[in-house]
């Protein structure tokens, strides 16, 4: 093992923790009994949360009369089942790190984790996926090459080495990684994964969505298929040019290959630019 | 003014040898200016016969208020017909999606999509123009001044207050009277408290002195335990509000789909010894071709 190795388990340490307000938040907003207070209670222990949601309150798409100071009030004001709403969007889009690193560019690479979220959010609705679980191909395709941040923010060099490396060769960027760092992005992405708690399907989705070797779950595929197709639609950079074939479990899905499935997918510009709203 | 009910059901149509007194139709209330500006409160299937009144009007000038789109406030405005004929012309007013980011026509497109409906939003002939208010938007049609405050439903829901000619109507929408989610003791009880009698407080001013009050009051407060939360008014809370706000009459709407006419009956009967005397505040169970004038 070289030296980039033994570092990994350290960098991954130092990242940012997924915080445990967005697992609570998910879970209360996903069950229809939750306790308001616990919802309140949740927001009000993460500041960063409770800030973006009374942003939003505050900003002009509300248009309210009053300036809303606090998460009760925001109860109070606009009732309890949109500031759920509002919650879970703000959680959920705020994992996205906003910081530049590397030269990297920080909004393209958010396009690129937004959009194939959404559009695993279509796949898994259109193969009838039920509606509970739909959330988890959205989280999965936010979060799929979450382990690129990890190098941008630690090895800011070596991480450009590896994005003009793929360009240069017309190689995959996880095979430039590999070269430059001996592991890619889906398995310091998983590492990251697992320090987050993730559930295990989740963390399966990070470390296999390039591997397309064997036999996966369709959360896997589904990812694997929405990362294609936001590239293939340039919806924001991932630092890889080169797109992949779509699963064929997807293919069969839809009965068709890449073009007629992004036909079939409806407005996925117009999806990207309502969720663009709450990270800018 | 001359209001006119055409819907006073909740939730979803109730058809019926049951409520054939009250009527089944979801909300749709018809104001008619003294100008004789016609101004439509939500789009229930109640605006499906109002429609067929308006026909002879047209080319029709109107403007429909949306309280909010939850489907028994919207679901009857693709088969209001004048929306299909030219020279038309139909304002449509209603609060945005903050949560969703979509604009009161984006939110109705869908429900006119492919799938849900033969003839797309794009195809309409009549001349409509939407509008997204904001609260405390507001608006002047013809001699009547119309203007808004968020009620508490569980989406954004406009109450809106119509004046004209000296005289005013309020209708909440859905509204549920706010309630304390702490108990007693606990950190945020005071706060929050006194965060409800804020907004209370700025609910009354707004009404204040209507003469007519139209109020969602789905429950009994007997049922109201069971749905607590749900973004709707009881009987009692709404007389409450109405003495509270000094209005001079109050209309309950909203009636539950499995409401029977002799369960409205006797819910009136009962609101008689709630309420007091009932010269001093006349309340009355709202039926499908009530008509006010005032």
């Amino acid at each position: 093992m070289n030296e980039i190795r033994k570092d990994l388990p350290a960098m991954v340490e130092k990242m940012p923790a997924f915080s445990q307000s967005v697992h609570r938040v998910i879970q209360l907003t996903s069950d229809i009994n939750s306790d308001p207070k616990a919802l309140v209670e949740v927001i009000q222990h993460d500041p960063i949360l409770m800030m973006r949601i009374l942003k939003l309150v505050n900003s002009p798409y509300f248009g309210l009369a009053q300036k809303i100071s606090s998460i009760n009030h925001a109860i109070v004001y606009i009732g309890i089942n949109t500031v759920k709403n509002l919650a879970l969007s703000a959680a959920v889009i705020g994992v996205l790190p906003s910081t530049n690193a590397a030269g990297f560019d920080m909004d393209g690479f958010l396009r690129h984790s937004l959009s194939t979220a959404i559009i695993a959010r279509i796949i898994a609705r259109k193969s009838g996926v039920q509606e509970r679980d739909v959330f988890d191909y959205f989280l999965s395709g936010l979060l799929h090459d979450f382990g690129k941040i990890v190098f941008a923010h630690f090895l800011p060099h070596e991480f450009q080495k590896a994005l003009a490396l793929a360009k240069e060769e017309g190689i995959h960027f996880y095979e430039a990684e590999q070269r430059v760092f001996t592991v890619d992005h889906t398995q310091i992405g998983s590492l990251l994964g697992e320090k987050w708690n993730l559930p295990s399907h989740l963390v399966a989705c990070l470390r296999q969505h390039h591997d397309h070797d064997q036999e996966h779950s369709l959360i896997i595929d589904a990812v694997s298929a929405a990362n294609q197709i936001s590239k293939e639609l340039k919806l924001g950079d991932s630092g890889e040019s080169m797109i992949e074939n779509i699963p064929k479990r997807i293919s069969d899905l839809f009965g068709m290959e890449m073009a007629g499935i992004i036909a079939s997918l409806g407005d996925v510009n117009g999806e990207m630019e309502k969720a663009m709203v709450f990270i800018k | 003014m001359k209001i006119r009910f055409w819907g006073v059901r909740g939730s979803i149509p109730s058809p019926g040898p049951q409520t054939v007194r009250y009527g089944g139709n979801t909300t749709c209330i018809e104001v008619e200016t003294d100008d004789g500006q016609t101004i439509i409160l939500d789009a229930g299937t109640g605006i499906q016969p109002l429609a067929q009144s308006l026909l002879k009007k047209m080319p029709l000038s109107c403007s429909i208020l949306l309280t909010h789109t939850h489907w028994d406030h919207i679901q009857g405005l693709p088969f209001f017909i004048p929306i299909f004929v030219p020279l038309n012309n139909i304002r449509i007013y209603g609060a945005f999606d903050p949560v969703l980011q979509r604009d009161i026509r984006d939110v109705l497109s869908r429900q006119m999509e492919y799938c849900y409906f033969p003839v797309r939003e794009a195809e309409l002939k009549a001349d409509i123009h939407y509008s997204s208010l904001s609260e405390g938007q507001a608006l002047e049609i013809g001699s009547a001044r119309i203007t808004n405050i968020i009620m508490n439903h569980t989406v954004i829901n406009f109450g809106y207050r119509i004046d004209c000619g000296g005289k005013s109507v309020f209708f909440t929408g859905d509204n549920e009277t706010l309630y304390n989610i702490y108990h007693p003791g606990d950190d945020y009880y005071d706060e929050y408290e006194s965060l409800i009698a804020q907004k209370n407080r700025l609910l009354v001013d707004f009404i204040r002195g209507v003469d007519i009050l139209i109020a969602d009051s789905a429950y009994t407060e007997q049922e109201y335990e069971a749905k607590k939360g749900w973004g709707h008014g009881t009987y009692e809370k709404c007389i409450a509000l109405a003495r509270e706000a000094g209005a001079k009459a109050l209309y309950f709407t909203h009636h539950e789909p499995q409401r029977s006419d002799e369960e409205l009956d006797r819910i009136h009967d009962g609101l008689r010894t709630l309420s007091g005397s009932t010269a001093e505040l006349p309340c009355v169970i709202a039926s499908e071709g009530l008509e006010i004038l005032v």
